[in-house]
Formats: structure tokens, sequence, C-alpha cells
């Protein structure tokens, strides 16, 4: 292979690209250098387990791909603005709707949910860590490289262009060659390790580390929505993994199970993709509906209405979401049955979604509400999502939906589910744990410009592809003819799309600038509102342990119950014992280096270098089975120092 | 069988008997599967149906004699086992959905186009959808 | 976070620490989504049941006497494997390295039949490659056989530790854990003995 058949070439915008990376990549060493913070990075951060921390880095990393995945977006729309453009050619756009799509779901999406179940879920269950701190940091550091390992291929070896879905056979070996493809399957799968072992890791704090008094009836809702996500992950996560891993066989090893040659299946790739794709619609959007849960309940200062059929809207929801996957191939020909009986499925999966609606509602009836910016979200939340909850009943209809299909009315139908229901409510939780998280809040008048701004353009990006969409634009195009009349429409959306993108710097100039002024939390209640245990911590960012004495919970609501009962938070001298604590780790972050050669090797199908990273790995894996590692104590002069208790 | 006192108590015995049991049990039911097969000349329908049930039977024996799927690590609550247990069935629901929906989805409908077929028949046994593939003794 | 716990003398090893509590409880999660995993294996091979293309149909190919062979291994050495558990549990280490050691024998013996099979299977036209059908095949069969080479280089490992630390309650959660993925394995086989095995026939049949 030739260095140029390596390195993406002959594109301006791909070489600018690799300027400003570079450049990027010597600034953040010179810095680290020049202040020497390497061994500050290294003991606080990459070596670390702690749930909070590794929290606020999945959350770092998932604005960095909120960046780029944004980006390929407005690329997407300048094309499209006006008709025969030239301003991509018809590859250069397939990748960057493929990037796109895989980036906000997979390396987005989830990872800013994940990351702030991993911020606020131990401390919601008054818990010191999660179940398996050191599985935590091999989770984030898997999803991290699998995001990398992805990235990459933007300037080494290709993108992949085969959509997000990556249907058969356009992502075979003849419509698709080079490495692109399998960048998408390797950084998929590695990433994709990172999120089971995260599945489980909270399935089991979440059920067996409670504080005491908490029963399960008793648990907050964003508490009861991480559990059912997990739930989820952990069923629905092998079946992309095993769907990965045929695609992979296909590709490298000529196995013929999506293929057209050896009496392979094309349609089962749809299948298995969708198996795994429905479920994860539902893992994206349910800690969305905990955490606007939370806030409408708290800046109402009323207690969640209709809390049980909350809970029992998402038990049913657990199972549910994996019987209506067919209703992404309607088209595909399965017959009137098969399709009659999943349209059927898909309408009543709307019903527990639509109870929510309702509690939430209800929730802020005769309450006394502050229109904080974490509510203004949760608010724009509800008018948006329902626009994208009633286009999704109109699509689930079969018949009708081979008119809807494969239009911009169904892009703009899943923007309107996924950005008003998942990245709403990443800004809105972002914004309501940020003080848990720094000690501070963001700034609340810039983040009402965030908030407006971002309203607005979203609505006029996705209102007229709605229309555009009814017209019969197809998706998935790259130009079309100005004959077709649909210029100005997607002039408009286009002009909606940069809306978003000055929303997305005005709120990066809100991090700098609460950084810079905000007022420093004393208090571990930062909004004076709160009502679950997080917002029970002695200091505004909890210390290490989380809680120097783990809270008894009487009551749902457990901090109102403290605070009507005039309960002191601070702890008494007395009740101060050692805190057993699990050690700091380098293995999970070597352990994703080699993760990452072994990737990287498989995608341009060096099999050595395959096999040498697998087996980096399970040397990784050895050396910490034969690690004794029980942790340590906090001792109980650090803890009073902590908490800043004098004898 | 919930409570891990119980069964070690058991166990401080020096047959364990539970496992002698399972293993004779897991050995017949193999047995009986290849007898129903090669032996019994019913259809194929009929075949497949009781050689899953015995599977299943199978699996529910190493999840409960072998496993202690029920045991739980706590002395006073049972939630632990009825965790685990409540795991693998919602574990079994969704590989049923999986197998019997993929199978159903992917032979329904566009079967009929299907250029792929090895031979007439499964041709026919396909497009009538209901599995009616009740041709041939097996012996 | 393993705190020192007054704990019964009944109480088995591997669930007096927290650390093992928590460990076994998150395996048994683990498991069902290997179920979920094998499943999906289960569905693709069932869907290309019939895609055999030019290559040979299983009727052609699949041998009983081989699978009851592997099948009959597996089983015992699940059947092994609960016994050692037993022996652990009576604190006998003695019984738990005999009674491992067979399982891991036994093991090694299924997995010297399969690598036969498939090998036989090349040799007579049908590898990955051929076709659909055979693509399924090698892949569900040679995932398990993977879970079981994985398997006993697992509990190996975790031998050499309880030789090294003895039966404390977190080498013997370790054991209790890889004996879990042990029996599951067996659960898995039987499945692949009914819906890969036994259905291929029937159906191929005729």
């Amino acid at each position: 292979m030739k260095w140029d058949e390596f390195f993406v070439t002959g594109d301006p915008l791909i070489y600018g690209a690799d300027v400003s990376i570079g450049l990027t990549v010597i600034g953040i060493l010179f810095y680290l250098t020049y202040f020497k913070k390497w061994q500050w990075l290294w003991t606080e951060w990459l070596t670390t387990v702690d749930h909070k921390k590794l929290g606020i880095m999945y959350i770092a990393s998932a604005v960095l791909m909120l960046f780029r995945g944004g980006v390929d977006a407005l690329l997407m729309r300048v094309q499209l603005a006006t008709p025969d453009s030239k301003f991509l050619d018809s590859q250069h756009y397939n990748e960057i709707f493929t990037t796109h799509g895989t980036i906000m779901i997979i390396f987005m999406a989830m990872p800013f949910l994940i990351g702030l179940i991993n911020v606020v879920i131990p401390l919601q269950i008054g818990a010191r860590d999660v179940a398996f701190p050191y599985l935590n940091a091999v989770s984030f550091w898997t999803f991290f490289i699998g995001a990398m390992l992805f990235n990459v291929s933007f300037v080494i070896g290709g993108s992949p262009s085969a959509g997000w879905t990556s249907y058969m056979p356009l992502a075979g070996n003849e419509l698709s060659p080079g490495p692109g493809q399998n960048y998408y399957l390797l950084g998929l799968q590695i990433a994709g390790i990172g999120t089971l072992l995260t599945g489980i890791n909270f399935l089991v704090t979440i059920l067996k580390m409670r504080a005491p008094g908490m029963t399960l009836f008793r648990m907050p809702v964003f508490t009861w929505s991480a559990l059912i996500t997990m739930i989820i992950i952990v069923f629905a996560f092998p079946i992309l993994t095993v769907a990965l891993a045929l695609m992979t066989f296909d590709r490298l090893f000529g196995a013929h199970f999506f293929t057209l040659q050896g009496a392979g299946m094309d349609m089962l790739w749809a299948n298995l993709f969708w198996l795994w794709g429905h479920p994860e619609v539902y893992i994206v959007v349910l800690p969305a509906f905990g955490m606007f849960s939370e806030i409408i309940s708290t800046f109402s200062r009323k207690t969640i209405f209709g809390y049980k059929a909350m809970i029992w809207a998402m038990i049913i929801i657990a199972g549910y979401s994996f019987m209506v996957w067919v209703h992404h191939f309607f088209t595909m020909g399965s017959g009137e049955l098969v399709n009659s009986v999943f349209s059927i499925t898909t309408m009543i999966i709307g019903i527990p979604t639509g109870i929510k609606i309702f509690n939430w509602l209800f929730t802020m009836y005769k309450g006394k509400i502050s229109f904080t910016t974490p509510m203004l979200w949760s608010l724009g939340f509800i008018v948006n999502f329902v626009i994208g909850g009633v286009t999704g009943v109109m699509l689930a209809m079969a018949a009708a939906d081979y008119q809807y299909h494969n239009t911009y009315f169904l892009v703009a139908h899943f923007h309107y589910v996924l950005i008003a229901g998942t990245v709403f409510a990443c800004f809105a939780g972002l914004i309501f744990w940020f003080p848990k998280m720094f000690g501070y809040k963001l700034n609340e008048r810039i983040g009402k410009w965030v908030f407006w701004v971002f309203n607005i353009g979203f609505n006029v990006c996705f209102i007229p592809q709605f229309i555009l969409g009814l017209d019969g634009m197809p998706r998935r195009v790259y130009t079309y003819s100005a004959a077709s009349g649909w210029g100005n429409l997607n002039m408009l959306s286009t002009v909606g799309g940069f809306l978003m993108g000055v929303a997305f710097l005005i709120l990066v100039y809100n991090f700098y600038f609460s950084f810079r002024y905000s007022e420093r939390e004393n208090t571990g209640d930062s909004w004076g509102l709160g009502r679950t245990l997080e917002w029970s911590t002695t200091s505004a960012v909890p210390p290490h342990y989380n809680f120097a004495i783990t809270p008894t919970v009487k009551s749902f609501d457990p901090l109102i119950q403290m605070k009507r009962d005039n309960v002191d938070l601070k702890p008494k001298i007395k009740d101060i014992k050692k805190i057993h604590m699990p050690d700091n780790s380098g293995v999970p972050f070597f352990m994703s280096a080699f993760f990452f050669i072994a990737g990287f090797g498989l995608v341009f199908e060096w099999f050595w270098m395959g096999i040498v990273g697998l087996i980096g790995v399970f040397i990784t894996l050895i050396i910490r089975s034969f690690d004794p590692n029980e942790g340590y104590y906090v001792s109980e002069e650090e803890i009073k120092e902590t908490e800043r208790l004098t004898v | 069988m919930a409570n891990p006192q119980d069964s070690l108590s058991r166990e401080h015995g020096g047959i364990p008997w539970k496992h002698v049991i399972g293993y004779l049990l897991s050995i017949i039911l193999t047995a009986l599967a290849l007898w129903v097969t090669f032996e019994t000349g019913f259809s194929t329908r009929t075949i497949l149906i009781i050689i899953f049930i015995f599977a299943f039977l199978q699996a529910a024996l190493q999840l409960l004699m072998f496993m202690h799927m029920t045991e739980s690590s706590e002395k006073k609550s049972k939630l632990t086992g009825q965790t685990q247990t409540g795991n693998i069935l919602f574990a079994a629901f969704i590989a049923i959905v999986i197998v019997a929906g993929s199978v159903w989805v992917m032979s329904a409908g566009h079967a009929e186009h299907d250029h792929h077929k090895m031979d007439s028949k499964t041709h026919d046994m396909k497009m009538d959808g209901d599995m009616k593939m009740d041709h041939g003794d097996h012996k | 976070m393993a705190h020192a716990e007054v704990h019964d003398h009944n109480t088995p090893l591997e669930y007096q620490s927290e650390t093992g509590r928590l460990n076994i409880l998150g395996f048994w999660i683990f498991l069902g989504a290997e179920i979920a995993l094998f499943s999906t294996l289960f569905a693709t091979y069932l869907v290309l049941m019939f895609r055999t293309a030019d290559g040979p149909t299983p009727h052609e190919l699949f041998e009983l006497k081989g699978v009851l062979i592997e099948t009959f291994l597996l089983l015992t050495s699940s059947f092994t494997c609960g016994i050692a558990i037993h022996e652990m549990r009576r604190r006998n280490r003695k019984g738990l390295f005999t009674w491992m050691i067979i399982t891991l024998a036994l093991g090694a013996g299924f997995l010297g039949y399969e690598i036969y099979e498939f090998v036989t299977y090349v040799h007579e036209g049908a590898a990955l490659g051929t076709s659909a059908f055979w693509s399924g095949f090698f892949v569900i069969v040679g995932t398990h056989g993977l879970h079981v080479t994985m398997g006993i280089a697992w509990i190996t490992l975790i031998l050499i530790q309880v030789a090294r630390r003895g039966l404390t309650p977190q080498t013997s959660a370790k054991v209790f854990i890889s004996s879990l993925y042990w029996h599951f394995l067996d659960v898995v086989w039987i499945f692949i003995f009914t819906a890969v095995y036994l259905t291929g026939m029937v159906l191929h049949n005729g």
C-alpha cells in the first residue's frame, strides 16, 4: 500500500482538517509539557475509576463528537442549500451522512447520556461508587478508543459511505471496497463492548448498592429510567455485536451471510440491524425521559405526578421495544400479515410514551414554576417531542409508510424525536447537574440565548423537511435539480441548521464565561430545590467517596423529607468511620490501546497486527485477574479534613 | 433452595444427589430427543416441537440443578435469586423473539421472490408460510 | 468495597465478600447478554438453513456419531464441574482440583472432536465461504468452540490462583463464576445439538 492510499488525499476540506487536527494536538502536548501537567493528567484522569470523573470524560468526549457530527451536518446542509450544488461530490456527501448518523447516535447521544448517568446515579442512590469501578473505566476507554478508531477513518484510509444503517449489499466488498466500512464495523464493535459492560455495571449498581431504606419504589425516576435502559442495553447490544461480526466475516474472510453470492441474504442484515436498532432508540430516549422528570419536578416544586404509572410505562417499554423492529423496513416486502402485526405493535408502543407526556403536564399543573434553563429545555422538549411522536404514529401505519418511506418526512420525524428527546435532555441534564460536576452553574442569561437560538434554528431546519418529504424529496440524495422546486425550502432548512451551529458556539462560550465569572457554590443543593440524594452532599462537588456517612432514606424524594424534618446534613464526628475505596488503575487505558492496535490492523486486513493487538488485550486481562486489587481505606482524619469537621 | 445455607447443609453429605439426578435426566432427555428425531416417524413439525421442548427442559435442569440459579447470596433476602431467575426468563423471552421473529419475518412475503431456493420442495414449504413440512418419514 | 463481615460458618465462601456477591450477580446478567448473543446466531443459522447454494447440504455431511460424542463429553464435563463446586463448598481443595481438572480434560476432548469435525467438513468441500448455510454453521459452532477454548484457559488461570492463595472468599467467587460459565456452555450446546444438528438433519432429510 502506498502512502497516498493510506492517507486520504486530494480534498482541500480534508487537508484543512489535517492541519487543524495537527495544530490542536501540538497545542495540547505543548500545554501539558509547559505547565507540567502530564503527571496530573495520568493520576487524576487517565487512571481514575471514580464514576464522577469518568462521567465528565464521557460528557467531554460526547461534546467533542457533537462538534464533529454537527460539522458533518452543516456540510450536508451547505451542499443541499442550492440545487445542483458542486460543493461536495456524491462520494464525499455519502461519507459525511454516514459519519454524521453513526457519530451522533453511537458516539454522541449514548456517551452523553451514559456520562450523565455515571455522574448522577451513584449519588442519587446514595452509593460511594458503582458496583464495578474498574469495569467502568474499561467501559469508558473502550468507548473512547472505538470512537477514535472510527474518526481516524476521516484522514487515514477513507470514511465509510454506506449510511449509518450500512445496508447490504451496498456495504459489501464489491460496492464499498477499501477500509472505510471496516472502520465502521470495528469502531462500533469495540465501543459496543464498553456499552455492554456499562449495562451490566449499572444494573448491579442500582439493584445492589442503594442506600438503606431506598426500596425500588422509592427510587428517583431518573434512576428507574437508567435501570430500564441498562436492561435494554444488556439484551440489545449482543445483537449488534453479532450483526457486526457477521458482516466483518463477509468482508474479511469471504463468508456469505449478507452477500449476493453464495446464497447469502442481504435482507437479514436489515433484520438484525433493526432488532438492535429499535431498542437502541429507547436506550437513547428513556434516560432523557428520566432527566426531564427530575427537572420538571424540581422546578415545579412538586413531586412527580403518577410516579407508578411512569415506572410501569418504562417497564413495559423494556420488553416491548424488542417487538416493533420491522417498522423500519415495512417496504422490504414481508407481506401484509407481518406488516400488519408490526404496525399494530408500533402504534401500541406509543401509549406508554403518551402517558408520560400527561404525567409531566400534570406535574407542572398548579406548580410554582421556576423558568430556569434546564426547565426551558424540558418545556421545549414537550412541545417538539409531541411533533416527533405524532409523525411517528403516522409512519407506523404500514400502508401510509409506503408513501413516507425514504423521504425527508422520515428524516424530519426522527430528528424531532432524537434532537427534541435526547439532545434537549443532554443540554438540560448537563446544565442541571453542572454544579455537581464543577462547583458552579453555567450562566443563565447566556443559557437562555442558547435555548432560544437553538430552538428556533431546530424548527426552521426541520419543519421545511416535513414539507419537502411530503413533496417527494428522497433522503440520502446528494443533490437535486432546480426543476424540482425544492430549492427555497432547502435553503431555509440550511439557515436553521446554521442557527443551531451558532447556538452550539454560544454554549461553548458559556463554558468559558462561566468558568471565569460564575459564582462558586457553597452548598450541595445548588438550585436550592433539590429533591434527591445527589443534592444532599455537604460540598457542591462531592468528595471522591461521595458521602461521609451513607444516608438513610425514609421516603420518595428523600431530600424533601430531610428538609421537612430539619435533618442536619453535616456529619457528626463520632459517626465518621474509615471508608473502603477502589484503587486507580492504568490497565484499562492500556487495554484500550491494544484494542486500537487490533482494530486498526483488522481495518486494513493486516492480520498480524490484529493478532498482536488481541494478544495485548488478553495480557491486560490476565494482569488484572492476577492482581489481588483489594482497594484501600480513606482514613478518618482525611474524611474529617475533607468535611471540614473540627474536633 | 433459595437459601445458600440450605443447599450447603445438604451438600455436607458425600454424594451430591442433585447433580447426579440432573446428569441422569440430561442423558435421558438427549436420548429421547434422538429417538423422537430418528425412530418415531412423526411429522417434521411435531418432531421439531418435541425436541425443542426437550432442549428447554434440559436447559432448565442445568440452570436449577447445576448452576444454583435461584440461590441468593444474602441470607435474609431472596431478591438476588429472584433477580437471577427473572434475568434468565427475560433472556429466554428475548431469545424466542429474536429467533422466531427473524425466521417468521425473513420467510414471509418476499420469500416468494427469492431465487436462492435449493429445490422446489423447500420453496413450497416456505411459500405456505405455516411450516407445513409433513413429507417423508425420517428413518 | 469488601467489608470484613461476620458470617455464619455455613455461608459458602464465594458469597462471603461483598465483591464476590456483586461479581456473581453481574456474571448472571452477563449470561443473559450471552443468551441474546447466541440467539442472534441461532436466528441467522435458521434463516439461512436452506441456502446451501452449490455447496454440500448438511444431510450429506453431518455425522451423528461425532456429534453424540461431543454432546456426551460436554454434558459430562458440566456434571463434573458441578461436583467440583460441591467439593469447594465442602472446603475440599483437593476435590475441587481433581474434579476441575477432569472437567478441563473433557472440555479439551470436546474441542479435539470439534476441530476434527471442522477439518473433515473442509476436506469434503464445506468451508466458511462455501455458502450462506455453511457460513452460519461454522460461525455458530465456532463461536461456541471459541467460548470453550476461553473457558479452559480462564479456569486454568483461576486454578493457578487458588493453588497460590488458597480458597479465600475472592478466589472461590472466581471459581464459582467460572463454573457458571462452564455450565452455560453446556446449555448453549444443548441448543446447538437441537437447532443446528437435529433440526438440520430433520429439515434436510428426504
